[in-house]
């Protein structure tokens, strides 16, 4: 047992005030600091996690010859008439996958002790989830080039050329970006990561098939022919499309990108408020 | 841990002090009134009262579920208040959290630190976040590493630390920007005791360079080692708040256990023991053993010493310090509900003499 000192005889405290000359709010700028400083820690989390890339390279290969061999015959004829239709839907459906991961992997990295270092930092409250989303465009990336790569082996042709194939990608990433925000807020609210990815099923599976992604839209019945219309997923396909096969810069195009901004007003708040609730 | 000349964990200057920002008691480091939590119909916290000085450590007693975790998750922002008023350094807890924030460092029972990265990225990660710039993160990253004894560990994966270690960088981490105020809980739960002598040390040198601890823990025998104040809490309320001394004063004192290997000796060493303590010992002449009241550890040693002189050989002696369980049974006037996973090293000190 020691004799214990007492405060008073401890060496004297320092008078000055440790609160004066502190912000309680935080800059733009810092705000997109702390984002990139988030996003290297996904991207370092990435590279040592590689079976978490399963989703955007072996599965677009494999989705993609698949569906060409199924449905290419039934759909057009034959395979490689069936490609133009399939390759545009199938990026589409590859970011939408990849995007749900982010879901996903954000609710189990929430359930670690690291999340509560966060929590307790002054950093902005959206880093947490806008970083690992900034990482996450590379996987959109990988994945869309993957699937265009494997068209092309396929004896797919863009008709947009090199620019419209980079163009159809590059909307898809941004699509696949802004979806993301729909689980990661479900993710910062659902109880655990297998819960994420049933509810997550739940709504990419209607999202995809009911569009015009696989099949042309006017063979469905008129009820699910007007569900597929107003589908944004209809409307990305559409403008990809467009994009990489006749290079052109449709409306479409720019009916995808409202729907994507729509969706980032709506969600990317309601995920921080949640996010915070969550503490 | 070496820590290098010059080196601070904690520096209260790191400020300015501007005359533009409005005068606040300099000499407060938390004060909260009528904290309350409520989760559901468990009252967890139930109207506690802190005042923590700057440059002390103070220390919240209590066995699991009393209240202590939720009670700093509260002062740390991380827990919304349901009832009462806190400020740390004059700075409103609720209204102000980001300032709130920067000026505390917060180490919590499980390390909290990423998994997927180095200790050294970690550091830098955190650094980083909280405003350095990225060469000046990487330094301090090394200078913690090294402050701690880690630097070999440096790029190691977390995965292989041992628990000693990741609480280590765990406080590391909390200690990046300087904090004048910084919050442990349980610093020392699950550690072996070389480790949690290690801690002990580290949170002693950050007092020493001017911050301010507040630390929970369940070991009375850590709040006697480090704390300058304790407050006891049970079921949510604060039962007792005073200096260690005063709060052992309330509740009794050490005993000492001898055994003599003779039998037929107990009563002349009772004898002894009476005439050096100046207390009358309890005898068990069946056993051999005398127990007695003891004011000051260190008189143990005449005891054994007197015994020795009167060619008495004793088989065992101990000292029993009190244990958490009958601070409480003093106290509250009921026994701590899990029974207190007191480690023996600590809360009971005995040694066999061989003779």
């Amino acid at each position: 047992m020691t004799t214990l000192t007492a405060a008073e005889t401890r060496a004297p405290v320092h008078s000055a005030d440790p609160a004066a000359g502190l912000q309680s709010r935080l800059s733009l700028g810092t705000t997109l600091s702390h984002t990139f400083t988030m996003a290297w820690r996904a991207l370092k989390k990435m590279r040592r996690n590689p079976e978490q890339f399963m989703d955007v390279t072996l599965q677009p290969l494999l989705f993609t010859a698949m569906f060409a061999y199924v449905f290419g015959g039934a759909i057009s004829g034959d395979v490689s008439t069936y490609l133009p239709a399939l390759i545009p839907g199938m990026l589409a459906m590859g970011s939408l996958t990849a995007c749900m991961a982010t879901g996903v992997q954000l609710r189990e990295d929430m359930d670690k002790g690291v999340f509560d270092r966060f929590r307790a930092l002054p950093i902005a409250r959206i880093a947490p989830l806008a970083g690992p989303m900034v990482a996450d465009l590379v996987r959109y990336a990988l994945a869309g080039s993957l699937t265009f790569i494997m068209g092309v082996i396929m004896g797919y042709r863009p008709g947009g050329g090199f620019g419209g194939s980079i163009a159809a990608i590059a909307l898809v990433m941004v699509c696949g970006w802004s979806m993301a925000w729909i689980f990661t807020w479900i993710g910062t609210w659902a109880r655990s990561a297998s819960s994420v990815q049933g509810i997550s099923m739940m709504f990419l599976f209607p999202l995809t098939f009911l569009s015009n992604a696989f099949v042309p839209a006017d063979t469905l019945p008129d009820w699910l022919h007007a569900f597929s219309n107003v589908n944004p997923v209809s409307h990305v396909v559409t403008a990809t499309r467009s994009l990489a096969n006749d290079g052109a810069l449709t409306a479409e195009v720019g009916w995808s990108l409202i729907a994507c901004a729509v969706v980032v007003a709506i969600f990317a708040p309601l995920s921080v408020r949640s996010y915070k609730r969550s503490m | 841990m070496v820590k290098p000349p010059g080196a601070t964990l904690c520096d209260m200057n790191l400020t300015p002090d501007t005359t533009s920002t409005p005068a606040r008691p300099t000499d407060v480091a938390v004060q909260a009134s009528g904290l309350v939590k409520v989760f559901g119909d468990n009252r967890a916290v139930d109207s506690i009262d802190l005042d923590v000085r700057r440059g002390e450590i103070y220390g919240v007693l209590g066995p699991n579920g009393a209240g202590k975790t939720t009670t700093l998750m509260m002062l740390a922002t991380l827990l919304r208040m349901d009832g009462g008023e806190a400020s740390i350094f004059g700075v409103d807890v609720r209204r102000e959290p980001h300032i709130i924030r920067q000026l505390i460092g917060v180490t919590g029972q499980y390390a909290s630190v990423d998994e997927n990265l180095t200790a050294r990225e970690n550091l830098w990660l955190f650094g980083r976040l909280m405003g350095l710039g990225s060469a000046e993160s990487k330094r301090r990253a090394l200078d913690l590493l090294e402050q701690f004894g880690l630097e070999e560990a440096a790029n190691r994966p977390i995965s292989a630390f041992s628990g000693g270690m990741r609480r280590r960088l765990d406080l590391a981490a909390s200690l990046i920007t300087r904090p004048p105020l910084i919050f442990l809980d349980e610093p020392t739960t699950g550690l072996d005791p070389r480790t949690r002598g290690q801690m002990w040390q580290t949170i002693r040198d950050l007092v020493a360079d001017g911050c301010t601890v507040l630390l929970t823990t369940q070991y009375l025998d850590e709040a006697d080692q480090l704390a300058d104040r304790i407050a006891v809490i049970d079921r949510g309320r604060m039962v007792a708040e005073g200096t260690t001394d005063h709060l052992k004063g309330s509740v009794g004192q050490s005993s000492l256990h001898l055994q003599v290997s003779d039998h037929e000796h107990i009563g002349r060493a009772a004898g002894l023991v009476e005439q050096i303590l100046g207390s009358v010992p309890v005898l068990t002449p069946e056993a051999g053993t005398i127990t007695a009241p003891l004011d000051n550890t260190g008189r143990t040693a005449d005891v054994l010493v007197a015994l020795r002189d009167a060619d008495i050989s004793v088989a065992s002696v101990a000292m029993h310090k009190p244990t958490l369980d009958e601070v409480f049974l003093a106290l509250t006037g009921h026994a701590t509900e899990d029974g207190s996973p007191a480690p023996d090293s600590t809360d009971y000190q005995e040694l066999e003499v061989a003779r």
